[in-house]
């Protein structure tokens, strides 16, 4: 008989409002006095793209035969403005993640794997590394509130440059690095002390608003001589409206991410109760595109709980352009691996449970600046599986796709999808399966 | 500064787009001078921005938003107002201002020094990370806001809650300041500040100041980790 049995036999029911992981939490508050700060994205269950299904071609729609008939996977982003727009091979970036929050090792790896794989990296808080810079064919430079190591050169050194608003995981807020991850060269390069607990501002210095955004982006543009895609990331909340304010702005792409996007740092209560699911986020941005006229011209890259190639291919027929990766690519790469199962035990957690990206002990040597720790990652061996993991994921992109009968992974269109839950059609608006419900109809928002 | 001379490269923003002065000034080599006069800017934004050479550019009048961001090397002189956010992220050279500037002045700027001759608005200096910065007259509210590194002199007085969140970053105010943010603290002024702040101020072209009769603040040091107790300063 298994605990839950032996429980079941002795009549003890637990709470479902005052569960256990709710009572360690408020044991843990009593104790220490401090948030519960930590890594990743939501956890809690909400409608995501597991909820969507595929009608796939039968006798109204022709399939395209697999391994024959090409499919094809690139995608272009910065068309609208740029004079040199980004062309990646697949529709997979990998999204914003800082030296300081991962080793230089773990920066380096995915440099390699996403190049091999012929996407984009992303710079984060903090700055840019010879390390990262020297391994991504294409580079996405974070233009954050704090400004940390914000370099001029490196921005002409970008291949696109991204104005962060706000992350899925909290919109609203601003970062945060603890002072086991602050070392002397992550210090140096936010010209901080080091080992102090790192507070990064959540609006930006020089700018608020929509108007001053649009003069911002503009001097970006002089600065640059008008070379470089611009991006604005904001994390999914008003969604129709902070996207059709970043078109207004002059963004030539819009980065969208879902509150299943990860984070290395940030107080659980945020990550858990701020912010939408990505599914719930992709139709409003594909709307606020589509009346401004400009949808496919300002490209929409969702990120925010995006595992596999369905997931990506469901993101592409809902409207986005392109989805961008974090944890899946941390994974990838070897985080949580069960080969560490001792040392996440005595950490008090477990493989496949690890989250504590702040306090910089990851036995993954992925989210730490612990000379020891980060050894462990072989940077070669780990961008080959990030390498693998993005192929893997294009090939079951391009396997629905073509079962959808499309030549393009970007031909994929929400006639495609239907919705197994009330909830999810209703987000997603697409019609409940086997129906021809969505429900919501044309509400506002 | 440098006076104008013959070679003086000129551009008139009346007639010329912004986007050719600003490709113009970053392919220093084609100007032929280091030596650039740029006229009639009318408020416009991000004028001589992104600099990355040792030039003398002299704006003729007002301007709008992030007048010379970002710059490297180059000394750049505005002979009018500046909008918000002029020498953003400066990392070297000059940017000087004969009247007053809006808000951000200087933001987040790494290196180089700012000189605005009137009053700088609120948030001057903000996130500073090793900018000299001196105002001739007052700055507005929140300045200095988690200044991290460099400096920011202020001739006048200082609105409400200067140096909120302050790290690293030593202030200089002569007059009178409305409030300190959290963290911030008047600190005595040793042998070495007397001289950092009489250099500053030379630098500025206020050399006949007083160093005594000014106050250093920075921070005391109190919120650098996150702790239960100190949730009320935030």
């Amino acid at each position: 008989m298994d605990t839950a049995d032996l429980r079941a036999t002795r009549g003890l029911r637990e709470s479902a409002t005052f569960d256990r992981a709710t009572i360690h939490g408020i044991q843990r508050a009593a104790r220490t006095g401090v948030y519960h700060i930590r890594g990743g994205g939501a956890k809690r269950a909400v409608p995501h793209f597991d909820d969507l299904l595929f009608l796939g071609a039968s006798m109204s729609r022709y399939p395209l035969e697999g391994y024959r008939e090409r499919c094809d996977t690139d995608v272009v982003l910065g068309t609208r403005h740029a004079t040199f727009p980004l062309h990646l091979a697949i529709p997979v970036t990998i999204a914003g993640m800082s030296f300081g929050a991962l080793s230089g090792r773990a920066k380096q790896a995915l440099g390699r794997g996403a190049s091999e794989a012929g996407t984009s990296t992303t710079t984060g808080d903090g700055g840019m590394t010879d390390e990262e810079r020297g391994q991504s064919k294409h580079l996405v430079y974070q233009y954050l509130p704090s400004r940390y190591g914000m370099n001029p050169d490196h921005l002409r050194q970008a291949d696109a440059i991204e104005v962060v608003l706000g992350q899925g995981a909290k919109p609203g807020g601003g970062g945060m690095l603890l002072g086991q991850k602050i070392t002397e060269r992550v210090a140096s390069m936010r010209t901080l002390p080091v080992g102090i607990d790192q507070r990064s501002a959540c609006r930006h210095p020089d700018w608020t608003g929509p108007d001053d955004l649009a003069i911002k982006i503009r001097e970006l543009r002089e600065i640059t001589d008008w070379e470089k895609p611009i991006y604005v990331k904001v994390g999914a909340s008003r969604t129709y409206y902070d996207v059709k304010l970043a078109v207004h702005s002059g963004a030539d792409v819009v980065v969208v991410d879902g509150m299943q996007g990860g984070t290395a740092a940030t107080q659980d209560v945020f990550i858990e109760h701020v912010g939408i699911p990505t599914l719930a986020a992709i139709p409003q941005a594909v709307q606020a595109l589509q009346e401004l006229g400009v949808h496919r011209q300002v490209q929409l890259i969702v990120s925010g709980g995006i595992r596999t190639g369905a997931d990506v291919a469901k993101a592409l027929a809902l409207g986005a352009d392109a989805v961008a990766i974090g944890t899946a690519a941390l994974i990838a790469l070897g985080d949580n691996d069960p080969r560490w199962e001792g040392d996440y035990e005595a950490l008090g957690t477990a493989a496949g449970f690890y989250d504590d990206y702040q306090d910089g002990r990851d036995p993954a040597g992925i989210t730490t600046q612990d000379p020891r720790l980060q050894s462990r990652l072989d940077p070669e061996a780990a961008s080959r599986r990030l390498a693998n993991y993005l192929r893997v994921m294009t090939l079951e992109a391009q396997t629905i796709a073509r079962a959808c009968g499309k030549s393009h992974v970007q031909h994929l269109e929400p006639e495609d999808l239907v919705a197994l839950t009330v909830e999810a059609a209703a987000m997603a608006r697409v019609p409940l399966a086997g129906t021809s419900w969505i429900p919501g109809g044309e509400g506002g928002f | 500064m440098d006076p104008l001379t013959t070679d003086v490269v000129e551009f008139d923003l009346a007639t010329t787009d912004l986007r050719r002065v600003n490709a113009a000034l970053h392919t220093p080599g084609g100007l032929g001078s280091r030596h650039v006069r740029i006229t009639h800017p009318a408020g416009a934004h991000a004028v001589a921005a992104g600099l990355d050479a040792p030039l003398d550019v002299v704006v003729d009048g007002h301007v709008g938003y992030y007048a010379a961001g970002m710059n490297q090397q180059a000394d750049v002189t505005i002979y009018g107002n500046a909008g918000v956010g002029v020498a953003e992220n400066m990392m070297s050279g000059s940017v000087w201002v004969s009247g007053s500037a809006s808000q951000s002045a200087g933001a987040t700027a790494h290196g180089g020094l700012l000189v605005i001759e009137g009053d700088a608005a609120a948030r001057c200096g903000i996130s500073m990370k090793g900018v000299d910065i001196v105002v001739g007259c007052d700055v507005g509210h929140m300045s200095a806001f988690m200044a991290q590194a460099g400096t920011l002199v202020v001739r006048g007085d200082a609105g409400e809650a200067l140096g909120d969140s302050i790290y690293e970053a030593r202030l200089y105010v002569r007059g009178r300041v409305a409030s300190l943010g959290a963290d911030c603290v008047a600190k005595p002024m040793r042998a070495e500040h007397h001289e950092e702040l009489a250099r500053l101020l030379k630098a500025a072209g206020y050399e006949n100041d007083d160093t005594a009769s000014y106050t250093r603040y920075g921070s005391a040091r109190g919120l650098y980790h996150f702790h239960v107790d100190n949730v009320g300063s935030y």
